[in-house]
């Protein structure tokens, strides 16, 4: 049996990080959001920051999901 | 045709049943979290994930070469035996899906094999050390891992958000989930209908039907991807209520925390080449879910009793496999025949029972128990 601990170490490492980092963006991206729901439902003047933070950070998201389905899908390799 | 025997056709049939089994078992790991929350609405979501795994069993070109990984010594491997290893583990789907418990569809497989292989072939057919390779250290590591990372991602998400409106912060982070779950659905889909046209392409190699090396024909892809996306469709709702409500109370940023982090760790794996079971990685991303947010409530009965039967699920399941592979083996289609009626039987049973205690779509999110027997009159609705 040659188990291999480097492999399983990279598994958690990557796995770790990603999940963090994609989670940590997408709460940016809905605190954005928040933020420009919030100013508008005061009536208060919307300033474009927070959307275009939210955009951003959905963006990144969606370009993680779509590097995801590359991986998936064998065709693409 | 005369290549295709009385048992290859069972085998294939029997081969479908089981990938029913592992789709309507498997739902819940991608959808359990999205229907509690909310994000989507239970019948959306089976839908959505039924289609998925279709697509994703047509997507799918790599086609498992062996039926095993390796765990058992595939040239001592008789469509017998692949008959009597599944029998074991479409029972012990079964079984632990009356009882709400998600456990591994792929240990189901393996432990029925297993137990089909040691009775059959003897001991020397099974290689232990791939199983402890292959099944045990990636059993205990890959929850472990989903869950840390899950918890830290929860713990982050809701330390970014906490002073933000909560409306925006549950509506956006349910949007989240109808994505993240998608992708946990597509990556089952290319994984696990792949085992079944494996079953089924090296029965049919094995039978003399196809050539050596042969691919899997068309029909085999398709009826494999249909039936597990039948199965998903159909949902175990059982087995959906334990993991979105009975591990933990879920709320939208844990749903989207846990389900990245089980796509994060399914395809990480894939990748790297570790084989891993959907079912743990995505108990172990809820587990980690429900702690990294402050006083959220974690069951550790309904745990427990997880763990325990992800423990059982290899043993048990090759304890049937190995006792239909000995009727199966002495028997010989007559014995194929009694084996076959016997598990359609106590099928049968399995599903009767549930009916007294019916966990549907309808009622899914009622409460946190899956009770098998019959206590007051709930909600009825079809049993699935």
């Amino acid at each position: 049996m040659n188990l291999d601990w480097t492999a399983l170490g990279q598994v958690a490492a990557v796995s770790l990080a990603v999940t963090v980092a994609v989670v940590a963006v997408f709460a940016f991206g809905v605190l954005g959001l928040a933020r420009y729901e919030g100013t508008r439902e005061e009536g208060g003047a919307t300033s474009g920051v927070g959307l275009a933070q939210a955009g951003l950070c959905f963006v990144a998201c969606a370009a993680v999901v779509l590097y995801g389905i590359y991986l998936i899908v064998p065709q693409f390799h | 045709m005369d290549h295709i025997t009385f048992l290859v056709a069972v085998v294939i049939v029997t081969a479908l049943a089981f990938d029913f089994t592992n789709g309507f078992h498997d739902t819940a790991n991608a959808m359990a979290t999205s229907i509690a929350t909310g994000a989507l609405r239970p019948k959306t979501a089976v839908l959505i994930s039924g289609v998925l795994n279709v697509v994703g069993a047509f997507l799918s070109t790599e086609v498992a070469k062996t039926i095993s990984g390796g765990i058992v010594d595939d040239a001592l491997v008789s469509p017998g035996m692949i008959f009597a290893g599944l029998v074991g583990a479409i029972l012990w789907n079964l079984l632990t899906w009356l009882v709400g418990l998600p456990s591994s569809s792929s240990h189901a497989l393996f432990g029925g094999l297993i137990g089909a292989v040691w009775v059959g072939a003897g001991s020397h057919g099974v290689h232990f050390d791939k199983v402890v390779e292959k099944v045990l250290i990636p059993a205990v590591a890959s929850p472990i891992v989903a869950g840390v990372a899950a918890l830290l991602a929860t713990f982050l998400a809701y330390k970014l958000t906490a002073r933000a409106r909560s409306q925006s912060v549950t509506k956006g982070f349910r949007v989240g989930q109808i994505a993240s779950a998608s992708l946990v659905s597509l990556a089952h889909g290319t994984n696990d209908a792949q085992k079944t046209m494996g079953v089924i392409t090296l029965t049919l190699i094995s039978a003399g039907a196809l050539g050596h090396d042969a691919g899997p024909p068309f029909w085999v892809i398709a009826s494999a991807g249909l039936a597990i996306g039948l199965g998903t469709y159909l949902g175990g709702w059982r087995i959906i209520r334990t993991m979105g409500k009975g591990l933990t109370e879920i709320q939208s940023p844990q749903g989207f925390a846990a389900e990245t982090a089980s796509t994060t760790v399914i395809l990480t794996s894939a990748h790297l080449g570790f084989a891993l079971s959907t079912t743990q990685v995505a108990s172990g991303s809820i587990l980690g879910a429900g702690l990294g947010r402050r006083l959220a409530e974690v069951r550790w009965g309904v745990a427990g009793r997880m763990v325990v039967a992800w423990m059982v699920t290899l043993p048990a399941a090759a304890l049937v496999g190995g006792v239909s592979a000995s009727v199966v083996k002495h028997g010989g289609n007559v014995g194929t025949a009694v084996v076959a009626l016997v598990g359609a039987a106590v099928a049968a049973g399995i599903v009767l029972v549930s009916r007294r205690n019916p966990v549907s779509a309808h009622n899914v999110n009622d409460t946190h128990e899956v009770a098998v027997r019959g206590t007051e009159p709930t909600k009825v609705g079809t049993a699935a």
